[in-house]
């Protein structure tokens, strides 16, 4: 457990001494901040037509209110999960990748620590990192709770937050197998990027074909297995689709540690 | 301490070493010689349990470097070649991140890495950016490392490649310092650094050991002839003429030393096996000639290594 905790210190300094880390929350946030801003106009002004609607249509049966989390919050996990494909591979693909190409790997090697502590260090700590960033992004659940009156609104943002950490999961998971695959970080970034974008695109095959072709694809993909977060359902299926999807990653990067030799 | 028993590591239809066995007793310094590409690296990686050899074992200090790997390395320290270090760390927080994956226990971390810092001279940077210390420092701070937990084996993969000669008299100094105490292996092409710190020498060559033996044996032992230097006061042609008729001599050259009258050089080169030395003096003696000096030049390890390495691609 030492083992994993001196991994993890080091990951975590490498991360905020370079200007990665904070690039990506910069990145993260702002991207995530900009559709807060758009959702939330558009949040004001379907309210406001509602309003002026509703003074109009008196005693003829009230049409439901414009849903404040739905309109506003959880269009902003949707967009994350997006924003995830591009942050993701840049978090991830440096964990093995750089140290292969210093020899630094050599070294590390040559202490006694096991392969599974190296990687539970790393993935560890570039989940913290990613954590982080989703930890930070409640200041927009916040900044509304000054406009909407009802603040029970907060409780449903539970399982769409949960969707998307353990999508970022996932995501971290395939980084890290890429990144243990090859010595030049770009190359590990850009195959990381691609894969799960294909693996996120393949939901959509089941609208434009629907079948068994489009079903596999659809319980194959990355995103088809969020949108129940995003619908407010914790459903177990899913959970475990996540869990299975980074166990099945990682344990593949532990068999590429072993086969490098 | 140390034992290798028919390491074999191919890369597809690259043989990187072939059949390499020996083995290191305690407290010895062995000097491991090779040209580049030779098979010392892979070698070294194999034993520190970095590369899995194709076939064979090795064994640290009782341990199976694969099957029982994280014990065998806790016995090691190792400086791989060219000194890879985390660039973005100071000295100080990477010797406290080696110290802590080595298992040094929390309370004598801090004592340990003064101690190594102090041994390796690098006190001075102990604040500096990896990443910005000159190429002597990384060495030093790459054989600090390797010293931390006090290992019983190190394992040095061209210590010395890179430094200044006063940089390198150091690292030798502290290398030296270890006799007897540790184990050591040291890869280098730097000839004469292993006459200088090793007791044994192997020599590796196409991925096969050529040579293994104590340094002067080895030099004794691998000569294809015997060079003995005579300083005499004699005619130059009849001392040449009496000497290469000797049993066992195969060349004789004279030259006249310059600023002392009279007085010649003569390099005589004999068969390795046998000492012709007192009969040389006793037939110039007998002769009536001055005799100042009678000298066995033993072959240099560079000699020695330039013949095997080179002699052995000539029979390929």
């Amino acid at each position: 457990m030492t083992n994993v905790w001196a991994i993890y210190k080091r990951e975590m300094r490498a991360y905020f001494v370079s200007p990665l880390a904070y690039v990506l929350y910069v990145l993260f946030l702002v991207v995530c901040g900009v559709f807060f801003n758009i959702n939330f106009s558009y949040y004001t002004q379907i309210s406001h037509n509602y309003m002026t609607m509703m003074s109009m249509r008196q005693g003829m049966g009230a049409p439901p209110m414009p849903n404040y989390t739905d309109l506003v919050l959880m269009g902003i996990t949707n967009v994350m999960t997006f924003i995830l494909l591009f942050i993701i591979p840049m978090l991830s693909m440096r964990l093995f990748s750089e140290e292969k190409k210093l020899g630094t790997i050599e070294l590390l090697m040559s202490y006694p620590i096991r392969n599974g502590e190296v990687l539970a260090g790393k993935f560890l700590a570039a989940l913290t990192v990613f954590a982080g960033m989703l930890i930070l992004t409640f200041g927009y659940a916040l900044i509304s709770a000054n406009v909407v009156p009802d603040q029970t609104y907060l409780k449903t943002l539970i399982a769409p937050y949960v969707g998307v950490f353990l999508l970022g999961t996932a995501f971290l998971s395939f980084g890290i197998f890429s990144s243990s695959l090859t010595e030049n970080q770009i190359v590990s970034g850009v195959i990381s990027f691609t894969v799960l974008l294909v693996l996120w695109l393949i939901s959509f095959v089941n609208e434009i074909q629907p079948g068994v072709l489009g079903n596999i694809c659809k319980e194959i993909s990355v995103y088809a297995h969020f949108e129940d977060f995003s619908k407010g359902v914790i459903d177990t299926g899913h959970v475990a689709y996540y869990i299975l999807f980074s166990a099945f990653f990682l344990f593949l990067t532990l068999r590429m540690l072993e086969s490098n030799k | 301490m140390i034992v290798a028993e028919n390491l074999n590591k191919i890369y597809g239809r690259v043989t990187a070493i072939a059949d390499v066995s020996f083995e290191v007793e305690e407290g010895e310094i062995l000097g491991f010689l090779g040209p580049n590409g030779a098979g010392k690296t892979t070698t070294m990686r194999i034993l520190t349990g970095f590369l899995t050899p194709t076939s064979g074992k090795a064994v640290i200090a009782g341990y199976d470097v694969q099957n029982d790997s994280v014990n065998a390395r806790r016995q090691i320290g190792y400086l791989p070649e060219n000194t890879p270090l985390y660039n973005e760390m100071d000295v100080l927080s990477f010797l406290g991140f080696a110290a802590q994956i080595k298992g040094i226990p929390p309370g004598d971390r801090a004592a340990q890495i003064r101690n190594t810092m102090h041994e390796t001279g690098i006190e001075g940077v102990a604040t500096r950016s990896l990443g910005k210390l000159s190429k002597g420092y990384r060495q030093r701070v790459g054989l600090a490392q390797a010293l931390l937990g006090d290992p019983k084996v190190l394992i040095l993969d061209e210590p010395t490649v890179g430094l200044d000669p006063a940089q390198i008299r150091e690292i030798r100094e502290v290398i030296k310092n270890m006799a007897g105490k540790r184990t050591v292996i040291l890869s280098t092409h730097i000839l004469p650094e292993v006459s200088m710190i090793c007791e044994r020498v192997m020599i590796i060559n196409d991925g096969r050991l050529v040579a293994a033996d104590a340094v002067g044996d080895l030099q004794r032992r691998l000569a294809r002839s015997r060079l003995i230097r005579v300083l005499s006061k004699a005619p130059s042609d009849q001392v040449s003429g009496m000497l290469s008729e000797l049993d066992g001599v195969s060349k004789v050259e004279c030259v006249l030393v310059p600023n002392e009258e009279g007085v010649c050089q003569l390099s005589i080169e004999t068969s390795p096996d046998q000492d012709l030395r007192p009969m040389i003096a006793s037939q110039i003696v007998n002769k009536g000639w001055d005799l100042y000096e009678v000298r066995s030049m033993d072959p240099t390890l560079e000699d020695i290594f330039v013949d095997i390495t080179m002699g052995e691609k000539k029979e390929v």
